[in-house]
């Protein structure tokens, strides 16, 4: 596989990044301490690169009918500056990626658009399974992934750091914008206004946003975002806080908590599948069957939260043990910076799931005891 | 670029040793490990009186993002151990070569060891 870099790659090593490969892509995954950039974002801002995720435009009159029948969700529900979180599902139910789908304004009367996001190592994928299952729909299906790139500010000091680079006519448009809503904004880069996508949507567990913008204004966002945020605790941050920082917030991964051998059902996303829509949708048999089955409920396993009782922390893939049987396993865990004792997710047989069963996991051969506990491990203040 | 301290000695894993031949010798892991590794909030250390035994795991080093087994470097007894890093282990990572050193041992036997030129000409270090 060729490795792929962002437009801000430069920025990054400047910044004395180290990098990691995710998805194809070499990313920072911290830039001096993670945990220092961890705290930033749950007190103050992080400023992340997120260029490797996808972008896949949908556009055309049947736009809505057909993301109804390529995604589990309810799209077509969505009202115009809107976004939903969903999945794209095989026909077994399998998970080929989970996504936002934002709708936009109508380019022209009885088109519909939308943008899709897909998750950086499955967005050729996801852009190819579009267009396949596009096929019966009028529609076009664009990958502009690899022209955009994708820019999030995190914290509770973002908004007033966004702001600081919009003209001030335009200050409602961001300060009223609601969560998982996105408009287009005035944002000065490189001293001119330019109107860019701004999402109120992230994956931190705080406030903040998330700027799409083309590949070539890319690094003079960045910068410009950098100074702005230099009085407000603004850190560039990378993937080992995203990391940590989703996992107290309870975010599943994918390729960690979702993948193709994972059902909705089982990762507590049954309120995503609407089997109730109108028409027929790719999974829906197989969904309806496994949810008529009692997965994730009666049968089977579930994803929990889970929280250490020592200092030791359980990692991907571990054994979870109930008085020395095996009943689950690790999708995600480590020590949570913010809460200071271990916390992971893992899927575990449905009659260990409940909130309050004490379970070990197998640390490297020592068990080592923790509690199923609700998710998410961390609920910010509002 | 991670220090490497010229008078020390270090293993393949990652951990140096300070030998002056007068007394225990102090072991702890290196900046290189230390920046690898990322924040540490976790560590292992044998117990007191224990043998290691060299190449062979004697603890682990556990950071947010991952855990790494300690190997010993030297063969021997341990005679006290850094309560100041079980306590506070981000010690490591701020003062790998002082305040964050790990153990001392009674030398019987020295693993195979590398000198700090070879040890940062091998793992990209800064002498």
């Amino acid at each position: 596989m060729t490795e792929n870099y962002t437009a801000l790659f430069e920025q990054h090593k400047k910044a004395g990044a180290s990098f990691t490969d995710f998805g194809g892509w070499q990313m920072p995954l911290k830039y001096e301490s993670e945990l220092a950039e961890h705290h930033a974002v749950r007190k103050a801002a992080g400023l992340f690169d997120l260029s490797h995720m996808g972008e896949v435009w949908v556009t055309g009159p049947e736009a809505a009918a057909f993301l109804d029948y390529a995604l589990v969700g309810k799209i077509s529900a969505v009202a115009i500056g809107k976004a939903k979180y969903s999945l794209i599902c095989n026909e077994d139910g399998g998970i080929i990626d989970d996504l936002i789908t934002y709708r936009r304004p109508s380019p022209e009367e009885g088109v519909d658009r939308y943008l899709v996001v897909p998750n950086a190592g499955n967005a050729a994928v996801v852009a190819k399974e579009l267009l396949e299952r596009s096929a019966a729909f009028d529609v076009t299906v664009e990958d502009a992934s690899a022209n955009t790139s994708l820019i999030a500010v995190q914290g509770p000091n973002s908004e007033a750091i966004l702001l600081t680079l919009v003209p001030a006519e335009q200050h409602a448009l961001l300060t009223g914008l609601k969560y998982y809503a996105a408009v287009e904004v005035g944002i000065a880069v490189n001293g001119t206004v330019q109107d860019l996508l701004v999402a109120r949507t992230g994956y931190t567990g705080e406030d903040g946003f998330e700027i799409y913008v083309p590949n070539l204004d890319a690094p003079a966002l960045w910068e410009a975002l950098l100074q702005a945020g230099e009085g407000s605790g603004l850190v560039p941050a990378g993937l080992a806080a995203r990391d940590s920082l989703r996992l107290e917030a309870g975010m599943p991964l994918y390729g960690n908590e979702l993948s193709r051998y994972v059902n909705a059902y089982a990762a507590g996303l049954g309120p995503v599948v609407s089997l109730a829509k109108e028409g027929d949708f790719v999974g829906k048999d197989a969904l309806a069957a496994i949810k008529a089955a009692g997965v994730g409920s009666t049968i089977g396993q579930k994803l929990v939260g889970l929280k250490g009782a020592g200092r030791r922390a359980g990692r991907a893939h571990y054994p979870v043990l109930k008085d020395g049987t095996l009943v689950g396993e690790v999708t995600s865990g480590q020590p949570s910076p913010t809460l200071g004792y271990p916390i992971a997710m893992a899927y575990v047989e449905v009659e260990f799931a409940e909130v309050g069963t004490v379970l070990d996991i197998d640390l490297r051969g020592k068990p080592e005891r923790f509690e199923v506990v609700p998710l998410p491990f961390y609920k910010r203040q509002k | 670029m991670a220090k490497v301290v010229a008078e020390l000695k270090y293993s393949a894993e990652h951990e140096w040793v300070a030998v002056d031949g007068s007394g225990p010798a102090g072991i702890g892991i290196s900046a290189v490990a230390a920046d690898a590794l990322g924040d540490i909030v976790y560590v292992d250390l044998p117990e007191v009186g224990s043998i290691v035994t060299a190449g062979e795991t004697c603890g682990e080093v556990e950071s947010t993002k991952s855990v790494s087994d300690l190997y010993a470097p030297v063969t021997g007894e341990v005679t006290e151990i850094n309560d100041g890093v079980v306590s506070d282990p981000a010690l490591i990572n701020s003062d790998p070569y002082g305040a964050g050193w790990l153990f001392k041992v009674s030398v019987t036997e020295e693993g195979p060891l590398m000198s700090a030129e070879e040890y940062a000409a091998a793992n990209g270090g800064e002498l």
